[in-house]
């Protein structure tokens, strides 16, 4: 009994409810940029090709998510005769939960500051605008997005349709090869910082002008574009789930909330590749003109929703690939170039030497004790 | 504190049944599934028991490559669904022998392991890093373990290959 | 670099009581795993259940590893389970070519049907 009363289990106690309320944040906040991101990808989408898209539901179309939200929520739930019960809801679940859970790590900002307040603290500890500062947080990211494979092999199972299988299996292909590019293209990043944690990689780039390190890890940040568009099953890498191929791929025989789930999926898993490619590349929350305006989260978003919207316009302008043609380039080509590139990287740093001194993280790591921090 | 034992007994538990069902379900794609709760269910242990470097590691080889890898292979062979277990008086034998042999290797095994503390060993990525580049002892095997994925990659590629036809 | 040893036993008092427990359970898990997986590598009949069955030993020593590496302190146990994931890897991907090989050219993949060589 006194395990439960000692001063570790009060410390806990207001660790959790921090970490509680940093999680309904970012989950609200999540859902609502969902909705919105289907709205803004038709109405973009729908302006490059010099027609309106939907502008009926609301003021400009804006409760457009809204009324698909209820469309969905009222159709009926169908099971293929066949289908292997769990299995079928299963996927979509985890689908969903690795989507979600490697947003976890991502911070969105430092402590956090109201601007005319001060710094916010909860039972004096300052809240730092991420859930959790893992030791291993990108590996961690690598880790759940490897496990996002699985909802979508899972759903192609499930289903006991042939074409479902093998959309399934050909999207999960797709993801796991391009996850190696992916990968490499990190490893300059992480070996720039010289950790794991993003905190650290964005105080890197806050020693060094945010500038001089996007135009330092350019290749790779072109690397990482293309690799996440391809991990995202985006266009020009859809061939697996658009509708004109394989009857909508893995989720043919899904209907109604479980499609929704693994839309919601997809989308979620789009926001977090871009949300780490503007921590890792673009500098998050860090402001592009140093001294005259301040950092603050604001920065990061901008820079997230700039990333979203080049995903949109790439979407709008480039063809899709054809399977074979795909994993030709992810195999042969975006490979060995992430690999020349991890080579000549790796190369200017032996050369240039490393920084001495490991950099401190401006998410302040003395006074956080996240309750996701596994390896304490 | 009261989290982390919850959360390494819940793992241990969860490691511990789904290893049963492992060898224990009939079709070999529900046998891959437990496996993969199996393996994420020992990194949620190997965080806990202080290295969250190889947690992540073991999820992204292991569930996230190895597993992905059986489960292709599983599902474009399309082995047949009803596999039963040896029958017979082999099999039942195997089984009871298999059951004694689990339960006196544990009974044995915590009694041995009973002194052990856990140092306050929070190793953190740099010291993996540097023990396997910064010390002789481990290089060489790293070096030849590249060897040996290149040699494998090659072998595996060799053997899965479809024959070539004669005048194609 | 903060000394991280004074870190947390500042703000997460009561932290180290708990995993004293923690080594001993591990090795037992370890221990039934591998038993386990040793008695399926017996009974199963399908050859990939079978390499399954022997990556669940592998996983087992894995953990057996990572509990001694945490029971004395040092890193060597992390490293030799890193070297244990690259030779998995390399197994698993040999075996299950041999296994695409095998039912390509028997259609069987059933381990008692693999007795040509049977005196």
């Amino acid at each position: 009994m006194e395990l439960l009363l000692s001063p570790g289990n009060k410390e806990l106690a207001i660790d959790a409810l921090i970490a509680i309320l940093k999680i309904a944040v970012i989950f609200n906040a999540l859902l609502g940029l969902f909705s919105l991101m289907t709205y803004i990808e038709r109405r973009v989408l729908a302006f490059m090709q010099f027609r309106r898209g939907p502008n009926r539901v609301g003021p400009w179309g804006i409760l457009q998510p809204a009324a698909d939200g209820i469309k969905l929520f009222f159709k009926e739930e169908v099971m293929p005769e066949g289908a292997h019960k769990f299995l079928f809801f299963a996927a979509p679940v985890v689908a969903i939960i690795t989507a979600y859970v490697s947003l976890a790590v991502v911070p969105y900002g430092g402590p956090l500051v109201i601007p005319f307040y001060g710094q916010v603290t909860i039972f004096g500890r300052p809240i730092d605008l991420q859930i959790a500062d893992l030791d291993v947080g990108i590996l961690f990211i690598f880790a759940i997005t490897s496990l996002g494979v699985y909802g979508i092999v899972l759903a192609g199972y499930a289903s006991n349709n042939k074409y479902s299988l093998l959309g399934g299996l050909r999207s999960s292909a797709q993801m796991f090869s391009y996850e190696l590019a992916l990968g490499m293209s990190w490893v300059s990043v992480i070996m720039a910082a010289g950790s794991f944690r993003l905190g650290d990689i964005v105080a890197t780039a806050d020693r060094m002008n945010v500038w001089v390190w996007f135009a330092m890890q350019f290749p790779a940040f072109i690397i990482y574009m293309i690799a996440a568009c391809a991990e995202v099953n985006r266009t020009p890498f859809d061939l697996a789930e658009s509708e004109t191929e394989l009857v909508a791929g893995f989720h043919t025989e899904y209907s109604s909330m479980k499609f929704a789930l693994l839309q919601m999926a997809e989308y979620i898993n789009m926001i977090t590749v871009c949300a780490l490619a503007s921590n890792m590349f673009l500098g998050g929350w860090l402001s592009p003109l140093p001294g005259i305006l301040p950092n603050s989260p604001l920065w990061f978003f901008a820079k997230m929703l700039f990333l979203l919207f080049v995903f949109i316009w790439i979407r709008a302008t480039v063809p899709r690939f054809r399977y074979d043609q795909l994993m030709d380039f992810g195999w042969k080509r975006l490979i060995p170039a992430a690999a020349l590139w991890v080579v000549f990287f790796s190369g200017m740093t032996a050369f240039f030497g490393e920084k001495k001194s490991p950099p401190t993280t401006t998410a302040a790591v003395s006074t956080m004790a996240p309750v996701g921090q596994v390896s304490r | 504190m009261i989290l982390d034992v919850v959360i390494f007994y819940g793992a241990a538990l969860v490691a511990l049944v789904s290893g049963l069902f492992v060898i224990a379900q009939r079709s070999p794609i529900n046998s891959a599934f437990s496996l993969i709760i199996t393996m994420c269910s020992l990194a949620v242990m190997f965080a806990m028991l202080g290295s969250g470097f190889i947690a992540a590691l073991q999820v992204i080889v292991y569930a996230g490559a190895i597993m992905v890898l059986f489960l292709f292979v599983i599902m474009l062979l399309n082995t047949k669904q009803d596999e039963g277990d040896r029958g017979g008086g082999i099999g039942r034998a195997g089984i009871a022998l298999g059951i004694i042999l689990a339960v006196q290797s544990v009974m044995v095994v915590w009694k041995g392991a009973a002194g052990l503390p856990a140092k306050h060993a929070v190793t953190v990525s740099a010291d993996v890093g540097r023990g396997l580049f910064a010390s002789p002892r481990y290089l060489y095997a790293f070096e030849a373990t590249s060897i040996l994925i290149i040699s494998a990659m090659v072998g595996a590629i060799v053997v899965a290959r479809k024959e070539k036809e004669k005048g194609k | 670099m903060p000394n991280l040893d004074t870190l947390y036993t500042s703000t997460l008092g009561g932290f180290q009581a708990a995993h004293d427990g923690f080594v001993q359970v591990a090795l037992a898990v370890s221990a039934f795993l591998f038993v386990i997986g040793a008695v399926g590598v017996f009974i199963r009949r399908n050859v990939i259940t079978v390499m399954m069955c022997i990556e669940l030993m592998l996983n087992a020593v894995n953990l057996a590893f990572i509990a001694f590496s945490r029971a004395h302190g040092t890193i060597d146990g992390q490293i030799l389970v890193f070297f244990v994931f690259t030779v998995a890897a390399a197994e698993a991907a040999v075996g299950l070519a041999i296994v695409i090989a095998l039912q390509r050219n028997r259609e069987d993949l059933d381990v008692d049907s693999f007795n040509l060589l049977k005196g």
